[in-house]
């Protein structure tokens, strides 16, 4: 009988490795994160490659899932940033996609008695993946803006209308704020997966003790029952929720980098 | 209360085990961060190379192409509802034109059959006319005729009657003058 109390609610945050991959001193081996990466971008992969496969002027099924997708994205990049957003359109797409289908995935059962390096893994739910892909949107914004604006792009700190004399204690905060950005994009989504999928294993843990305290305990186990099935379509929820953030967010900033000499 | 002390006990219980596999979070721990970031950097470069070099540009292309589609087929739609208006606009005024054209030809043969009539009408009362005119000479030539045959046979009469009263034929003058005096 596998024992289910065995898994604590961090070990699911664990990282296995799975195929030994040493590239010069720097460990990149396949693990269950990698490889959780490479079904979610597979699986997208795959959908896109089906829902292109035949494009036709009355789409069907595959394809109009496909161009809901890209007309909801491209309406954000759109309104957001307007007529400069077009070329980060693949990059806001790509990101809210990878991000959406990673918290996604994250969510799905693992298949019972599966060794431990094949459960389920939510890649989003590591910090450094998601200060990461943080990261790059922050280092586009910084580029591009340079690259638009010049030294103007300095004029995001000191927005206009701002008295004279309040100007430096604006500057700091608009500076703080900026240097904050990718904290605070990375944690967000790093920390809503982290905390529901330790509340997902802490009532489901629940469920097993109480069921294991037998008798009256076991009965009562139905609460935590319920409880794991709100959290869950919660979960459902947020993880949408938070690929759309970053993707707004993204969108925010690199309109802030767009427009920066407009301020 | 009793639930909620339970409850807290399987955390403590879970919350312990967690402690035992590993000591702290696994996040923090930099042993995987290499491979994390390569995988990333792999899989999303991946995902953006094919968006944005394939599957965007095709379902961009293909919902452009519908949208060009439809204002194409709204724009020929509008061409023909023009064109439909042209051809009932047509249709009225030839309508219209034959309609006059009817009345005018109408109009004409009426004219041409009043005036045919008249004419006829015309050429009838003259001849009537002159059959009068010449039954009228006729009977007055008639007329005449008779009166001479009469004023003659009273001639005749008032000879013969002389010649038996007086056995003297009289001349014409005065039988002439004596018929006249009886006549007037």
């Amino acid at each position: 009988m596998i024992d289910f109390r065995a898994a604590g609610p961090l070990e699911q945050f664990e990282i296995v490795k799975l195929v030994d991959l040493p590239l010069g001193g720097i460990d990149i081996s396949l693990t269950n994160s990698s490889l959780w990466m490479l079904i979610g971008t597979g699986a997208i992969i795959l959908f896109f490659v089906f829902a292109t496969r035949r494009v036709s002027l009355i789409p069907g099924r595959l394809q109009g899932a496909a161009e809901v997708l890209y007309e909801f994205i491209a309406d954000l990049v759109r309104d957001t940033i307007g007529s400069d957003g077009r070329k980060f359109f693949p990059y806001v797409f790509t990101l809210f996609l990878w991000i959406l289908v990673a918290n996604l995935f994250g969510l799905l059962p693992t298949f019972p008695g599966a060794p431990h390096g094949l459960h389920t893994f939510t890649t989003t739910s590591h910090l450094i993946v998601t200060l990461a892909l943080a990261m790059l949107t922050i280092l586009i914004v910084i580029v591009y803006g340079f690259a638009k604006n010049g030294l103007k792009f300095f004029k995001l700190f000191a927005p206009s209308g701002v008295p004279v004399w309040l100007l430096p204690l604006i500057a700091v905060i608009e500076v703080v704020s900026f240097l904050s950005r990718p904290i605070s994009l990375s944690v967000r989504l790093f920390a809503n997966m982290f905390a529901g999928h330790i509340i997902l294993k802490l009532f489901a843990g629940f469920i097993i003790s109480l069921f294991g305290a037998g008798g009256a305990f076991a009965l009562l186990g139905i609460f935590p029952f319920l409880g794991t099935i709100a959290v869950t379509m919660l979960e459902f929820l947020v993880a949408a929720l938070q690929a759309y953030v970053f993707a707004v967010l993204t969108c925010i900033y690199l309109s802030d980098a767009a427009h920066a000499a407009d301020h | 209360m009793s639930v909620f002390l339970m409850m807290s006990a399987a955390a403590a219980e879970t919350a312990h085990g967690g402690e035992a596999a590993s000591a702290s979070l696994p996040q923090l721990d930099p042993t995987w961060w290499p491979s994390q970031l390569f995988w990333l950097a792999l899989t999303f470069g991946v995902l953006y190379w094919l968006m944005a070099g394939k599957f965007l540009p095709t379902l961009g292309g293909a919902i452009e192409e519908r949208r060009d589609r439809i204002a194409d087929d709204l724009d020929q739609a509008a061409e023909f509802r023009r064109q439909a208006e042209d051809a009932e606009a047509a249709y009225n005024k030839a309508l219209a034109d034959a309609r006059a054209k009817a009345q005018s030809i109408a109009a004409d043969t009426r004219a041409q059959m009043d005036e045919e009539i008249a004419g006829l009408q015309a050429e009838t009362d003259e001849a009537l006319a002159n059959q009068l005119s010449a039954a009228e000479a006729r009977i007055a030539s008639m007329k005449a005729d008779a009166s001479a045959k009469v004023r003659e046979a009273a001639a005749d009469t008032t000879r013969a009657v002389v010649q038996t009263l007086i056995d003297e034929a009289p001349t014409d003058d005065a039988v002439a003058k004596a018929i006249d005096a009886v006549r007037a």
